[in-house]
């Protein structure tokens, strides 16, 4: 049967590979992208837990619901950011963003 | 024993799509792998009963997350993206994700948390009742705050006041 265990060892996995895109990618879109993964990751354990340990409650399942309202209002929020710079910048490429370095 | 196979078989799927989305060259389709990793997390919280959650997930992620950053890749697509999509210090990037799965990997097996043996279901009615008694005042805040990132998203985005 599925266990606590393996939703754990596969929301670890996630993680880590979300983390490898946002640290080793350099368009903010793919950032993005990468931190997407990782609230998933987040969201996992979570369900996990919820389904495995705390019956009654489903706070697991409560606090994920809110996880996602919150990726979906930095989603849109993020490309709005990245759609302005684009336009004043041309470029959504984060190693060339240094404006605000004095 | 079937339910093990078919949760193997959508962990497989959305590790897959997760390497798909760090590993491609082609922005367009790093944002299609991100769907697919994200169904089959769907996948894998219909097999741990957490059926609300799974249609969450394909709604507001898969039918609307995606979909957006589909439409900023296309309003985005500049020539820029056929140069190198890593940074230089993607190795170090490599070596700190391994070694962060590691120690994770140690964690899980030491704290040996186990749980009930069969994932136990929670239904529409139960969530549905919490959320509005126990975890409306939460629930207004999200609102807000949906209602806050809609208005700053069109401020941000706004054409014409480029000074």
């Amino acid at each position: 049967m599925i266990e606590l265990t393996h939703l754990q060892v596969l929301s670890a996995g996630l993680f880590c590979i979300g983390m490898y895109g946002v640290l080793s990618r350099r368009n903010a879109v793919l950032i993005l992208l990468g931190i997407e993964l990782m609230l998933n990751a987040v969201n996992v354990n979570l369900i996990g837990f919820a389904v495995f340990m705390d019956p009654e409650h489903a706070l697991g399942q409560i606090i994920a619901i809110f996880v996602i309202t919150v990726a979906a209002a930095e989603v849109g929020l993020a490309m709005a950011i990245i759609l302005r710079l684009y336009r004043s910048r041309s470029s959504v490429n984060v190693d060339e963003l240094n404006m605000l370095k004095g | 024993m079937i339910a093990l196979v078919l949760f193997y078989v959508a962990a497989a799927i959305s590790i897959g799509g997760a390497l798909g989305v760090v590993m491609t060259r082609n922005v367009v389709h790093a944002a299609l792998f991100l769907l697919i990793a994200l169904i089959g997390i769907a996948g894998v919280y219909l097999l741990v009963l957490a059926d609300f959650l799974a249609l969450v997930q394909v709604l507001i992620y898969g039918g609307a997350i995606v979909i957006v950053l589909l439409f900023a890749l296309m309003l985005t697509r500049l020539q820029e993206f056929q140069g190198s999509l890593e940074n230089p210090q993607w190795p170090f990037a490599a070596v700190g994700s391994i070694s962060l799965f590691v120690v994770m990997i140690a964690a899980i097996v030491s704290s040996n948390k186990r749980g009930a043996e069969e994932p136990i279901h929670t239904g529409f009615r139960d969530i549905g009742s919490s959320l509005f008694t126990q975890w409306a005042i939460p629930f207004e805040v999200a609102s807000i705050l949906l209602l806050i990132a809609l208005i700053g998203a069109i401020v941000i985005a706004r054409v014409g006041d480029e000074k």
